[in-house]
């Protein structure tokens, strides 16, 4: 056919419309294998469910998604709103693990970061014992299955002692089998105002970076942000708390009988998770990182050295900006991968999405719905990081004129 | 690297180094009298008072930390348990617990831990089935066998591992599947999950990058981003669960065969990104010369494209063959027998509870050892083409 095409004539007379029927026109044979490629795997599919249908008839199992509206009658230990599993449906349930699932991803995400940059930049440390202790704890990590690391702490926290010889490191903080116990604020009115005024200090301080980058463009000098922003941030809402008699109570934990009351618990299950999810990840974060600072030429070290500028003000304002544009669409698999493995957490007995979705399909039989309702969970949340990040990512992007 | 700083130790170092207003030292030195243990040390832990201090702080801790460790994992530790009639007896794990290890308990369980319900006497099977794995791997591994041969070599190994693991043949005994378990699980989940799912992500990888064929492309996307979309424990529960219901009634395949499906699929997705970037990393002139040749696709694809694509993409692929190794632990949540379901359930029984820091550790470090291996290896590997590149 390529032989064909190379005398001149038959170039010119290429852009017709008509599809001849012949097995030498390209166009045929594409359409002839896209039919018959969509033919198998639509057959394929057909078979599948044609089985299903059967399998389905055969077994009594009704489909649809009627059993959301039952009673769970599931125990749930975690739960960020009330549940009660008399009164509550699976459709309740199943939100209860969802939100348990965004808990965990959502503190893991933030604290991985921080870690796994901190460690990044150890490991390019000019302190040979802070570079080579960063370089074994990501090596280490990296090379273990994060499901044996989740099972090791959950068996390291239960280890500890029970509530009766919890550790006590500070006051109002335990540490037993039962999980970590902390204190808590008591609520006030004070507080909505004081998250009120921090909101409009957030306000100010952002018009306020404004107003200096103005100034900056205009005259070259940057007038200083950050007086401005702790002042409105901080200051502010610390003179509403003030204004409005200074509530403070502490609802401290103690000991009643054989276990504690009062403050906020952690328990060894999010515990572990979130531990195990962090540590594995942040090695993983790490290497971005790492790479990602080394993929800066080592001419813009050497020109703001040249300007006299300190290793640190190189760090954060030459070289960790232009970083950036490498590290952020890796950095996005990661976000993603830790989502998608804090599934796991059905291994150690935290009750997120999977393992209350489990719960249900075991105990109703519902098993495509339960399934398909996983899936579209964790779709959703990996759309949702993906659209995110490439918005941030087309935000820092080099703009070339 | 030890002999050179003991033969720069000998020579005299200059003082340069300790006279105020220079900074750098070792900017103004020649290379020769840089080296030599207290320069070194000088440059790399003590170059300036944090530092310094940052390296004492972290020296103490793990001084410390390592101290107690040897404590711990070797001076109080319990090597072997005496064996009664009714079975090993725990006492001296149990006196020894919070200051020593029961390394007895991987003695008494090492067996269970690595094969698993494998009948005893015919363990040595999934012995030489592990030896194997790793062969083939080593094989694969060396330059001087990546050509269509090694094909062959897999195919081979590959049967030959499932003769040895069934049996039933040649005088062996017939061993089924349910009573398979640890590290040739492992193994075998992941060689024969990217063995067989290797083909179909070379083709998912070229139909997605195809520009003719909108529909075909528009499934591979859609297949690829589905699974990489969702957990692998989703597809794991789909296989223990769904795959029954998919399959005519009454035909009903073994549990670690669907496990196997679901790795399989979950494999290709991934693979076929690995290797679309391979096809994306190839100069377009490749394309358009092979074209200007006249070859039909098929040619174009398996003897111009393919070649030098997949030999770009080795050292991600050996990456992400380290991901599943890791991944198929996550069997352990359909009860299927590997390696790490083989050590919990060796830790399940009364008398060895509450010792699972020592099986969990000896269990990291053979997963520790398999995957570090392939790492370093996908690293030199990686080292070797960016010298060739910039050649």
């Amino acid at each position: 056919m390529s032989g064909a095409a190379a005398t001149p004539r038959l170039v010119r007379a290429a852009p017709r419309r008509t599809i001849s029927l012949s097995w030498s026109d390209p166009r045929l044979r594409n359409i002839v294998w896209q039919v018959l490629i969509l033919g198998i795997i639509g057959g394929i599919i057909w078979w599948l469910v044609d089985n299903t249908t059967r399998n389905l008839a055969a077994r009594r199992i009704a489909t649809g998604f009627a059993f959301l509206g039952r009673t769970a009658g599931i125990p749930i230990g975690e739960h960020l709103i009330p549940y009660d599993p008399a009164i509550n449906t699976y459709g309740g349930a199943l939100v209860i693990g969802i939100l348990n699932t965004l808990k965990v991803a959502v503190v893991g995400v933030v604290l991985a970061t921080i870690l796994g940059t901190v460690v990044g930049i150890a490991r390019l440390s000019g302190n040979w014992l802070i570079a080579k202790l960063s370089a074994v704890y990501v090596e280490v990590v990296r090379d273990i299955p994060l499901l044996l690391q989740l099972l090791f702490w959950y068996s390291l926290l239960q280890t500890l002692p029970g509530p009766r010889q919890a550790f006590n490191p500070v006051p109002g903080v335990f540490l037993s089998n039962r999980g970590i116990k902390v204190p808590t604020i008591n609520g006030d009115p004070a507080y909505g105002w004081m998250f009120g005024a921090f909101v409009l200090g957030l306000l100010g301080t952002l018009a306020w970076s404004r107003m200096a980058t103005r100034r900056q463009e205009a005259t070259g000098v940057r007038p200083r942000v950050w007086p401005v922003g702790l002042a409105l941030m901080l200051g502010l809402p610390l003179l509403v708390w003030a204004a409005l008699g200074a509530p403070f109570m502490l609802d401290m934990p103690a000991l009643r009988g054989f276990n504690f009351t009062g403050g906020a618990t952690v328990s060894p299950e999010y515990g572990a998770l979130t531990l195990g999810l962090v540590l594995y990840t942040a090695a993983f974060i790490a290497e971005i990182v790492r790479s990602g600072i080394q993929a800066v030429p080592s001419g813009q070290w050497e020109a703001a050295s040249a300007l006299g500028l300190y290793r640190g003000t190189i760090l954060r304002q030459i070289v960790l900006p232009q970083a950036l544009r490498v590290i952020i669409p890796p950095m996005t698999s990661q976000y993603l991968n830790l989502t998608k493995n804090s599934s796991l957490a059905v291994a150690i007995g935290y009750q997120d999405v999977v393992s209350i979705a489990n719960t249900t399909l075991n105990q109703t039989g519902q098993a495509i719905e339960g399934i398909a309702l996983i899936m579209l969970v964790y779709l959703t949340i990996s759309l949702s990081i993906s659209l995110f990040m490439n918005w941030y990512n087309a935000r820092i992007a080099l703009v070339e004129r | 690297m030890e002999q050179r700083m003991m033969v720069a130790a000998a020579e005299p170092v200059p003082a340069i180094a300790d006279t105020p207003g220079i900074v750098h030292p070792a900017r103004v030195l020649p290379a020769s009298a840089r080296v030599g243990p207290m320069a070194w040390a000088r440059t790399n832990l003590f170059n300036s008072w944090l530092s310094t201090a940052v390296t004492l702080a972290l020296l103490y801790f793990i001084v410390r930390w390592a101290l107690s460790f040897f404590d711990w994992a070797v001076l109080n530790a319990v090597w072997s348990v005496p064996n009664t009639a009714t079975g090993p007896d725990p006492t001296a794990c149990r006196d020894a617990k919070g200051v020593g290890a029961c390394w007895a308990v991987i003695g008494e369980k090492y067996r269970f831990i690595l094969f698993g319900r494998y009948p005893y006497e015919e363990q040595w099977r999934p012995a030489i089935v592990v030896v194997l794995f790793i062969g083939l791997y080593a094989v694969s591994a060396m330059r001087r066998f990546w050509r269509k041969e090694l094909v062959l070599i897999w195919v081979g190994t590959l049967t030959l591992i499932g003769v040895l693991m069934w049996g039933g043949v040649l005088g062996l005994e017939y061993v089924p599947q349910d009573s398979w378990g640890g590290l040739p699980i492992t193994l075998i989940l992941s060689t024969f999950g990217l063995a067989l799912a290797f083909p179909l992500a070379v083709l998912v990888a070229l139909g997605r990058r195809s520009q003719n064929l909108p529909a075909v492309k528009a499934i591979c996307v859609v297949y690829v981003e589905l699974i990489r979309g969702v957990p692998l424990i989703t597809l794991l529960f789909m296989a223990s669960v769904l795959f029954p219901l998919f399959m005519p009634v009454g035909l009903n395949p073994a549990k670690l065969l669907r496990a196997q499906v679901a790795v399989i699929l979950f494999a290709a997705a991934y693979l076929a990104e690995v290797v679309r970037g391979g096809l994306q990393a190839l100069p377009k002139g490749q394309y358009e010369a092979a074209d200007a040749l006249g070859l039909s696709y098929w040619k174009k694809t398996g003897l111009i494209i393919l070649p030098q694509a997949l030999r770009l993409v080795i050292p991600p692929l050996v990456n992400t063959f380290i991901g599943f190794f890791k991944d198929t632990s996550l069997v352990l949540i359909i009860g299927i027998f590997d390696l790490l379901t083989a050590g919990k359930v060796a830790l399940a029984e009364p008398i060895w509870q509450g010792y699972s820091s020592e099986v969990y550790l000896v269990l990291a470090a053979i997963y520790f050892a398999f995957c570090y291996t392939m790492a370093r290896y996908s690293r030199g590997l990686e080292q070797e083409y960016s010298r060739s590149v910039r050649r």
